[in-house]
């Protein structure tokens, strides 16, 4: 079942992408499943939205690639229809002390986690402000708020998320469009497999979120209830940085 | 793109996009401002996007605070497509 609104997820083959991509279907949304490299997985999203009675459609795009943009929602918009929601969730990592990241480590975590989103956010604004409506959430992290030693590139990138969002959100706000973020805190997927040590000790909730939990905030951000909720950014972290 | 473009056919389009945009069509006019015409900075964006689509000119962020009236936008756009 759609009600005809396309909503793009990139980085929705695994993880929390993939969680948000679903919930999205089961609230209507025809979905487009943007993956980088694991077209298997994706795959396995989209059966699992179809056979939900929803319906999918699995999109492969670096996002990372200045030409990405538009070879992803031409083909959303001539397959399903314009993208009225968009949740850039795609994000990499690649850790390690400051003085021991190299350019390339720092310019492919901003490329992809900063800059990506930007260039989708762009493309996705044009039908969205002449359809007077649209949904933008970014991914963005409590790393970013809060200190994670280990990862400047990756906190200067959700940082700049949440900065972009505010900005965005002021620009666009009058023509019914919300640009909202969810801070996810640490949450139980591959990307965080490995961070967990020290951290969890922090987590007042003394357990890791789930992806599901954090598709719950972005199913909010994305319905038409949160039409007044934009330049926020909701944080989900089981208590981490109250 | 058009071969020629003339100032005729550009003042036409831009027109027609402020009506859409909500434009009093009586007020509509190169000497007419866009605050008068409550068309706003977004409303400028999107008609940026449909000389792009049709024209091939590209209006800047930078062009924005240059456009105040009706006129200067379609001569804008006549300029740049001659050059």
């Amino acid at each position: 079942m759609s009600n005809g609104r396309c909503a793009l997820v990139t980085g929705g083959s695994r993880g929390i992408g993939a969680a948000i991509a679903k919930g999205l279907a089961a609230d209507g949304w025809a979905v487009g499943v943007n993956f980088r490299s694991d077209a298997a997985a994706a795959e396995q999203v989209v059966r699992a939205i179809e056979d939900a009675g929803g319906r999918a459609v699995a999109i492969q795009g670096d996002v990372a690639d200045p030409q990405a943009a538009d070879a992803i929602f031409g083909r959303l918009e001539a397959e399903i229809g314009p993208v009225l929601c968009l949740v850039n969730n795609a994000g990499v990592r690649a850790d390690g002390l400051s003085p021991q990241i190299g350019d390339e480590d720092w310019a492919r975590v901003v490329e992809t986690n900063l800059t990506g989103a930007f260039r989708l956010t762009r493309r996705a604004l044009r039908p969205m402000l002449r359809a007077r409506y649209g949904r933008v959430v970014n991914v963005a992290s409590i790393v970013g708020q809060r200190a994670n030693p280990g990862q400047a590139n990756y906190a200067a990138a959700k940082a700049g998320l949440v900065g972009m969002t505010k900005t965005i959100a002021a620009e666009v706000a009058r023509r019914g469009v919300t640009v909202n973020a969810v801070a996810p805190g640490l949450i139980d997927t591959d990307m965080t497999a490995g961070l967990e040590g020290g951290l969890l000790d922090a987590v007042p909730a003394r357990r890791p979120g789930t992806p599901d939990e954090v598709a719950a905030c972005v199913r909010f951000l994305a319905s038409d209830q949160a039409s007044y909720v934009t330049g926020t950014t909701l944080t989900v972290d089981g208590g981490l940085s109250a | 793109m058009p071969a020629t473009i003339t100032a005729e056919q550009v003042q036409s389009r831009v027109f027609a996009a402020l009506e859409e945009f909500g434009a009093d069509p009586d007020a509509l006019a190169l000497d007419a401002t866009f605050e008068s015409l409550d068309v706003d900075s977004l409303d400028l964006v999107e008609l940026g996007q449909i000389v792009q689509e049709e024209y091939g000119v590209e209006i800047k962020g930078e062009d924005m605070p240059t456009l105040k009236t009706v006129g200067d936008a379609v001569a804008l756009v006549v300029g740049r497509a001659k050059a």
